[in-house]
């Protein structure tokens, strides 16, 4: 059996008496993607926090590759290998392509207060990262953000991430602001960056996305986890009344 | 360079704009002398001035904050100097140092401030202007019973501060360096990578791993001391300290920065572009005396360019957005 990169063995949150996570527990793995799913306020963006180091569990314990974790910053989750793509993916719109992919690890070349940016190095390498992540599109490195599409975007900040050293990659609804095409996009990356070995949480509230590529799945609903269930376990009816709490989903919609 | 490119810099429109300006006071202000050595002197001398203060605010005003508190620390600096030299007696040197660190004190104080209220700093440095500005007035009345105190001679800082050619400063020079230096800042290093992702979204910068409060902390300390650099060499220059001057650079500097392309919102501008900014502030209140109209006009007329820099820029930016590469 392979290690699994984060687990969470019984964690529990809560604010102020507030209960937001309760009994959890999660395996994720190198090469898998693992999609975390539920409705709004079902408890996903906690435990996005406590995996990524923002909070810590109120009880309950945090593993990395069988290691019991106790993360004080998200800098301390980031270089054990725990990448997070936020839902905007904190690119800077008025700035270029490489000078993003670098921001805050500008590669430099120069000794002293001669020491400067290595731009052709960051231009070289931020392109390559970005086109095996598959994009087809021409991109420039010298090219805004601000130009480029959301699913542009995704790739973008996937890519750095995984190049400074992301081996478990969060993502949280990368696909929630776009459309249809653009989702696809952004679909066709994730399964890319899984190839690559590196371990996914994708945390999404559109069924057909996760039961498109996910290999695991776990359903939160009001802070616990309602089931756990492998790829092909489940059919895309039975998740999607799982995630509303097991209310009749498909007949509401149908006016039945 | 194609069209498009060129439109999208930042420093463009300020450099057109600078050339329209130049050649319209050259020609109704040339024939008295506009265009002369004097005349280019003067509107040299009043953008270095300006300038070795407005570069700096154009790297914080990209960073996404303002400092209105520079005009009165080129008044304290002044001061500061002259009350050491003539008053106490102090050697120059003793002035100098003091009056610089007295920079330092204020953008580190600017810095704090901003970063512990969370109020918007362009009403945290107004204050701080009136602070120091105040303080330095109710000191230099309580100890030498008056605003102004004359330098006698300042020896080897009047080389430094005050060698003149055919009237023109070495503030030119040391606004040539200040310029110099900041281009390299922002364009090369990476702290200048971290200066525009401040701007361009603080929460997304700080999320990557940037220092946002080391960043501006630095760049305040960096407006405090060119203006109190600017409140030296104006004493020196003068042979006297005036506790009350510098107020005009207070929202002067701010102004050059906009009208030089810098985004009042942060994240977009340069170094060049405020340079520009500064000559276009110097052509029209010096040009304006050559022409002989009334000089009164001249604030109408900035104010008018301001509106057309901030529509320009925000166009500017827009089109930057749009467009593939």
């Amino acid at each position: 059996m392979t290690t699994p990169l984060i687990s969470l063995k019984n964690v529990t949150k809560s604010y102020s008496g507030m209960i937001a996570l309760s009994g959890i527990n999660i395996d994720t793995y190198p090469g898998e993607i693992h999609c975390l799913l539920g409705d709004n306020g079902a408890g996903k963006s906690t435990l996005i926090k406590i995996m990524s180091g923002v909070v810590q569990p109120t009880s309950g314990e945090v593993y990395w590759k069988d290691k019991s974790v106790h993360f004080k910053s998200p800098k301390e989750a980031q270089d054990l290998g725990i990448g997070t793509v936020h839902q905007d993916v904190g690119l800077i719109p008025m700035m270029s392509v490489a000078r993003n992919f670098f921001l805050a690890n500008e590669p430099t070349k120069g000794w002293g207060p001669f020491r400067r940016i290595d731009h052709s190095k960051a231009r070289e390498i931020s392109i390559s990262r970005i086109k095996s992540m598959g994009v087809s599109r021409e991109i420039a490195a010298d090219q805004l953000v601000g130009t480029m599409s959301g699913g542009e975007r995704q790739a973008i900040a996937i890519s750095r991430a995984v190049y400074f050293g992301a081996r478990f990659l969060i993502l949280d609804e990368p696909t929630a602001a776009l459309g249809v095409k653009e989702s696809s996009v952004v679909i066709d990356l994730v399964k890319q960056t899984k190839s690559t070995g590196t371990g996914i949480l994708l945390i999404t509230h559109n069924a057909t996305h996760a039961l498109s590529v996910g290999d695991r799945f776990t359903v939160l609903t009001q802070g616990q986890v309602v089931d756990q269930f492998k790829r092909g376990e489940r059919t895309r009816e039975q998740l999607l009344d799982l995630m509303s709490g097991g209310v009749k989903v498909e007949s509401v919609l149908n006016g039945r | 360079m194609e069209l498009g490119y060129l439109l999208r810099q930042t420093w463009f429109g300020a450099f057109l704009a600078a050339i329209f300006v130049y050649i319209f006071f050259a020609f109704f202000g040339g024939a008295n002398g506009f265009t002369s050595i004097g005349g280019t002197a003067g509107w040299l001398n009043t953008a270095a001035e300006l300038g070795i203060i407005a570069v700096p605010i154009g790297l914080l005003m990209i960073a996404g904050e303002f400092d209105l508190s520079t005009g009165s620390v080129v008044g304290a600096a002044s001061i500061i100097v002259a009350m050491c030299t003539s008053f106490f007696g102090f050697p120059v040197i003793v002035g100098i140092f003091l009056a610089l660190a007295m920079g330092v004190g204020v953008g580190l104080f600017n810095a704090a401030l901003v970063h512990k209220t969370s109020v918007p700093s362009f009403i945290v440095t107004l204050a701080t202007n009136f602070i120091v500005a105040g303080t330095a007035l109710a000191l230099s009345r309580v100890l030498s019973g008056s605003s102004t105190v004359s330098i006698p001679d300042a020896g080897w800082a009047e080389v430094v501060f005050a060698t003149r050619w055919n009237q023109m400063y070495i503030s030119i020079i040391w606004w040539i360096a200040a310029t110099a230096l900041a281009t390299w800042v922002l364009k090369a290093t990476p702290f200048g990578n971290w200066i525009f992702a401040i701007g361009g979204s603080n929460d997304s910068a700080q999320r990557a791993g940037v220092p946002i409060w080391r960043v501006k902390r630095l760049l305040y300390v960096w407006t405090g001391v060119s203006a109190a650099l600017v409140g030296v060499m104006t004493a020196i220059q003068f042979n006297q300290g005036n506790a009350v001057a510098g107020q005009s650079y207070v929202f002067q500097t701010a102004i050059a920065a906009v009208i030089g392309g810098v985004l009042l919102t942060g994240g977009f501008g340069s170094v060049i572009g405020v340079v520009f900014g500064c000559i276009i502030y110097g052509t029209i209140t010096i040009g304006l005396f050559y022409t002989g109209w009334p000089t009164d006009w001249s604030q109408a007329f900035i104010g008018s360019l301001l509106v057309v820099a901030v529509l320009a820029n925000n166009a500017i930016r827009d089109f930057a957005l749009k467009s593939k590469n």
